[in-house]
């Protein structure tokens, strides 16, 4: 792997650019690796990284059924942050925000991450109040977050719509300084080449059709392009996890629903943060580029499309509109829809699974994209070592029979 | 915008209905005797296909009655719609 550097880009620049290496190889899969990793996403290509990295195990397969980072990697709202109520949440998207930060430096590929902040309004007395403790169970864990009112936020953003005859006023926000964006297709291009440069194989157009079983315990996966055999498998497949699941034969507490999202024409830069709301079930950031992201809840019904319905589109455009009235006429480029895997708690599966050496990593909803790399840190652990880390031992899937959940729902856990 | 046809109304827009999820769940006639695995597939597995789904809708803009919805996961073509209570299409012996 080539170094990029301010010295390869002047060299590159002398031949047009013309003569760039490849920046991860193509191989065909072998009969047989300790690992294989179904799903190359940002999660799945960040396991296998961190199982290179960390522990040291690189006879290690990622197979993509389509081309790398092209779901739910490539269709979310980008944004980072680690403000969630609960102990085990706050534990879990902190590691990864900490990865976050120098995770450009580490993997020597620009994620364009940029901690401008992101905020979560709140339009009630009750919103306030439950404001004011997730600020303050945050600060107990060493997450950062302020508590921000509605004057402040209007020195802060004066287009914002503080008036107090809004339909739904705005009396404050948590504010997450750490918080901010970063660019989803440089995450998984990131992850693929470093892990690739410490010999992953990175499989793309392969798709799992079957996982093999002996004696209750995995040996391997069928898939497209001949059967792989495996020590150990990984399932990092979002919206597909109940189908994966149901080829090992297991039952998974997961639905699977359409989320969308969209953009608009680039304008010139006005928002330098996230915002996000709850209430009125909208959250907006601007692009490097110009466009403003924007993106809402799912929709109602399972779905595995990749598109939702025109209604939550209207809805969520409502909702931004009643936030920014400025950006009332301004129009959307492109929408598009992603397959996420909610869970009755909000919160993610990543662990064990009752087939022997067949591991988990789903779950993750609406807010995966945050945790990418502190997802594949642990899961890599899990993998490695057979046994979770202690940061995802009680996001295990047992947790649904002990009772044991982790309700981050309307804590932190609708908008994200 | 799905299309649905209520079995009382009549086609209408999907925006005055709500999902209700999985159908044909039932719950355990004596909770008690169930163990904590039983109990948690009851509460919280799903099947969750992709493919053909029977599912619950209530028209909740309309009439605001329940029924149920075949409808696949992908093309999210509804075959059928068929009322709470009546077997479901495809399961006569």
């Amino acid at each position: 792997m080539s170094k990029y550097s301010i010295f390869s880009l002047a060299r590159n620049a002398l031949s047009y650019h013309e003569n760039w290496s490849r920046a991860w190889r193509s191989p065909e899969p072998r009969s047989h690796y300790d690992v294989v990793i179904v799903g190359a996403g940002g999660h799945g290509l960040a396991t296998a990284y961190y199982l290179a990295k960390e522990h040291g195990i690189t006879n290690v397969a990622v197979l993509e059924k389509g081309w790398l980072g092209g779901g739910n990697t490539a269709r979310n709202t980008t944004i980072v942050r680690s403000n969630y109520l609960w102990d085990e949440a706050a534990h879990l998207y902190e590691k990864s925000l900490k990865l976050w930060e120098g995770l450009s430096q580490e993997l020597n590929y620009n994620l364009m991450f940029s901690q401008r902040g992101v905020y979560n309004l709140g339009h009630t007395l009750q919103d306030m109040r439950d404001i004011e403790r997730r600020v303050n169970a945050n600060r107990l864990n060493g997450v950062d977050g302020e508590v921000v009112y509605a004057a402040e936020l209007k020195r802060r953003m004066p287009f914002l719509n503080t008036s107090k005859s809004a339909r739904f006023p705005i009396l404050g926000a948590s504010f997450q300084p750490r918080g901010g964006v970063a660019r989803h297709d440089a995450v998984a291009w990131g992850f693929a080449r470093a892990a690739d440069a410490h010999g992953v194989d990175i499989i793309q157009k392969c798709e799992v059709t079957g996982i093999r079983r002996e004696n209750g315990r995995v040996v391997g996966v069928e898939t497209s392009r001949g059967t792989i055999g495996a020590g150990r498998v990984g399932i990092v497949v979002a919206g597909n996890s109940s189908v994966l699941a149901d080829m090992a034969g297991f039952r998974m507490p997961i639905e699977s629903h359409p989320l969308q999202a969209l953009v608009s024409e680039p304008i010139k830069p006005i928002l330098d943060t996230v915002v996000m709301s709850n209430a009125v079930h909208g959250y907006i950031s601007q692009a490097d580029k110009g466009d403003l992201v924007i993106g809402a809840g799912i929709d109602g019904y399972n779905g595995y499309g990749q598109r939702g319905s025109y209604s939550v589109i209207e809805g969520t455009i409502a909702a931004i509109k009643e936030l920014f009235p400025i950006f009332s006429r301004v129009r959307m480029n492109r929408q598009w829809g992603g397959i996420v895997d909610t869970t009755p708690d909000a919160c993610p599966i990543i662990g064990k699974t009752p087939v022997e050496n067949l591991f988990i990593n789903c779950g993750w909803g609406t807010g995966g994209f945050k945790a990418t790399p502190g997802s594949g840190w642990v899961f890599a652990h899990t993998l490695a070592r057979g046994e979770p880390h202690e940061l995802n031992a009680p996001f295990a899937l047992d947790r649904f029979i002990t009772g044991h959940l982790i309700d981050e729902h309307g804590a932190a856990g609708v908008a994200h | 915008m799905l299309q649905i046809d209520c079995p009382w109304c009549g086609p209408r827009d999907e925006s005055e209905f709500t999902c209700g999820g999985e159908a044909h769940i039932v719950r355990p006639k004596d909770p008690d005797s169930l163990s904590d695995a039983e109990w948690a597939d009851y509460l919280f597995m799903r099947t969750n296909p992709r493919g053909a789904h029977r599912e619950q809708w209530n028209h909740a803009h309309g009439c605001r009655r329940w029924f149920n919805v075949v409808r696949d996961t992908v093309s999210y073509q509804i075959s059928a719609v068929y009322k709470v209570g009546e077997q479901a299409p495809g399961d006569e012996q």
